[in-house]
């Protein structure tokens, strides 16, 4: 038996839908999107725009303002590389938060090398950045704000909107990574003052190696340095022959987000709390990380406390979820963005991410929480540091032989 | 990453879970490693005092599989050494009979601690002649 998938911040299956849109353009319309004088061009030139306009109208921009890229690394690449190069002359000061994805973080440890100033702000406890702190950041150096829309390990939603508007008031240009958002809660470019916004269509039931940058064109004019060499495409932002199956399916993907979110939220939401509630109610010692009220309707990271998480993912080996716990990643570092909420190391190892999705229902909800309710009960036996806690020993006050 | 056979017998069915009286005189209680790490480990010894056998063995581990599995097979080998023959177990019969990856060494390296400080433990209560506070670390 396949486990059951509750990793869906990771990525998603394909959408049999999405999959029915993409399968013409692999074959019988193979035309490069960019031959403007054939049938078989126009037909895939055709297909993108479809898919442009369909990507607009979930964000709330114009299909002229969309940009195809291999996915929201390369659009997060683009959006700050490109600010940074663009807008030298005006300054070299660019602004984002510790819980940001990699890409993020990384493409600005990269422009710190080549002499911009990053700052890189704190978060509360609930993992929202505070927007004073914000303010007080901008400086006449600063080009561009880069926050997440949601977070990708706990689901909590930043004040995009008044972040946006800070922003505006500022004049500083406003990047975020939608790619957790996009598709699962309302998103608009215009009502949240966004001028740069990253998506990926295989964190919405579309395929992997395609998502798109949404570049503003009016209020202001949001200018680029392209990052690849080429034929000019997507108005010279990002040359490359366009991946039509691809932009097929994360069209597809936007607009089947987009017509179900009202009714998929609510039901999403519904099975997040069933879990929880069962979890809570049956286990004690769990904590929730992040904020409950801001945040995505489908993400729940729980952790349990005196269970080590790689030994929970063990045990748990027929549901595939994710843990914060240093074993399971490739640093041996627990967790950089639970640490940031203020997560000792040893909570920061016990966490577990459940990423509920379109595919998954309540019966396998009711299956996970029973399973790790029965395998955290076990673990919780065999943990000498719940015996502790059990005879009132302060953890926090025994000297560990640390190694 | 993929666990070997023996690994998830242990995690599945681990052996001597469990706790003995650590004030005790004839029972030795070692307890290494720390919560931040993600991982402590502890292992208690229960000796007969005039043959030096170790006649029982519990632990109780908070860590990776690999981790529960290593002290789970700790006890196992414990039972029936006598306490200077337990002292010649060593890190990479673990490694060796676990199969353990690279990664997981440390596991293996808590787990010999956690016997060292058993038998150091059991020792300190010998000498000293009665009963004493265990040491925790």
């Amino acid at each position: 038996m396949k486990p059951i998938y509750f990793d869906n911040h990771a990525t998603t299956p394909v959408d049999p839908r999405v999959l029915e849109a993409m399968l013409p353009y692999f074959t019988e319309h193979f035309g490069n999107a960019a031959s403007r004088n054939h049938s078989y061009g126009w037909t895939a030139e055709d297909a993108v725009e479809k898919a442009r306009k369909q990507i607009a109208s979930l964000v709330g921009a114009t299909s002229k303002e969309i940009v195809f890229t291999s996915g929201a690394t390369e659009s997060n690449n683009l959006a700050i590389k490109g600010v940074a190069e663009m807008y030298a002359e005006k300054g070299n000061h660019i602004i984002t938060a510790a819980t940001e994805h990699k890409a993020t973080l990384d493409t600005c440890k990269h422009l710190e090398k080549k002499g911009c100033r990053i700052t890189y702000l704190p978060v509360k406890g609930d993992g929202l950045i505070d927007l004073d702190m914000l303010r007080d950041a901008i400086t006449e150096k600063t080009i561009l704000v880069s926050l997440m829309y949601a977070n990708n390990e706990i689901g909590v939603v930043q004040p995009i909107a008044e972040i946006g508007k800070l922003c505006k008031e500022k004049g500083v240009l406003f990047h975020t990574d939608a790619v957790q958002a996009c598709g699962k809660i309302p998103v608009n470019v215009i009502a949240d003052g966004v001028d740069l916004l990253s998506l990926s269509a295989h964190k919405m039931y579309g395929p992997k190696g395609v998502g798109a940058l949404y570049v503003r064109r009016k209020g202001p004019r949001v200018q680029l340095t392209a990052q690849m060499d080429g034929g000019g495409h997507e108005r010279g932002m990002r040359s490359g022959t366009l991946n039509v199956p691809g932009i097929a399916g994360l069209g597809a993907a936007c607009e089947i987000s987009q017509n179900d979110m009202p009714t998929e939220s609510v039901r999403l939401r519904g099975l997040r709390d069933r879990l929880r509630a069962t979890l809570e109610a049956n286990l004690e010692e769990v904590y929730i990380n992040g904020s409950m009220e801001h945040r995505l309707p489908h993400n729940l990271n729980m952790s349990f406390a005196y269970v080590e998480g790689e030994s929970l993912l063990m045990g748990i080996n027929d549901i595939a979820v994710s843990s914060g716990s240093a074993c399971t990643s490739a640093t041996l570092e627990p967790s950089y963005v639970l640490k940031a909420l203020g997560l000792g190391d040893d909570m920061a190892h016990t966490s577990i991410r459940f990423g509920i999705g379109r595919f998954n229902t309540e019966e396998e909800v009711d299956y996970v929480a029973k399973k790790m309710i029965d395998v955290v009960n076990k673990l919780r036996e065999l943990s000498p540091l719940w015996e502790m806690f059990k005879e009132g020993i302060d953890l926090s006050k025994v000297q560990w032989t640390a190694h | 990453m993929a666990y070997s056979d023996k690994v998830v017998d242990h995690y599945n069915n681990p052996r001597n879970v469990g706790s003995f009286d650590k004030s005790r005189a004839d029972i030795g209680t070692g307890m290494v490693g720390a919560p931040e790490c993600g991982d402590v480990m502890k292992l208690q010894i229960q000796v007969n005092a005039a043959t030096g056998v170790i006649e029982d063995a519990k632990f109780k581990t908070f860590g990776c599989g690999s981790a529960i599995a290593s002290s789970s097979l700790a006890t196992e080998w414990l039972k029936g050494k006598t306490v200077d023959q337990a002292l010649e177990i060593k890190n990479t019969d673990i490694v060796n009979e676990l199969s353990l990856p690279p990664v997981k060494i440390h596991c293996s390296v808590l787990a010999e601690d956690a016997i060292k400080a058993a038998i150091d433990d059991y020792k300190a209560k010998q000498g000293a002649g009665a009963p004493a506070e265990a040491v925790t670390h």
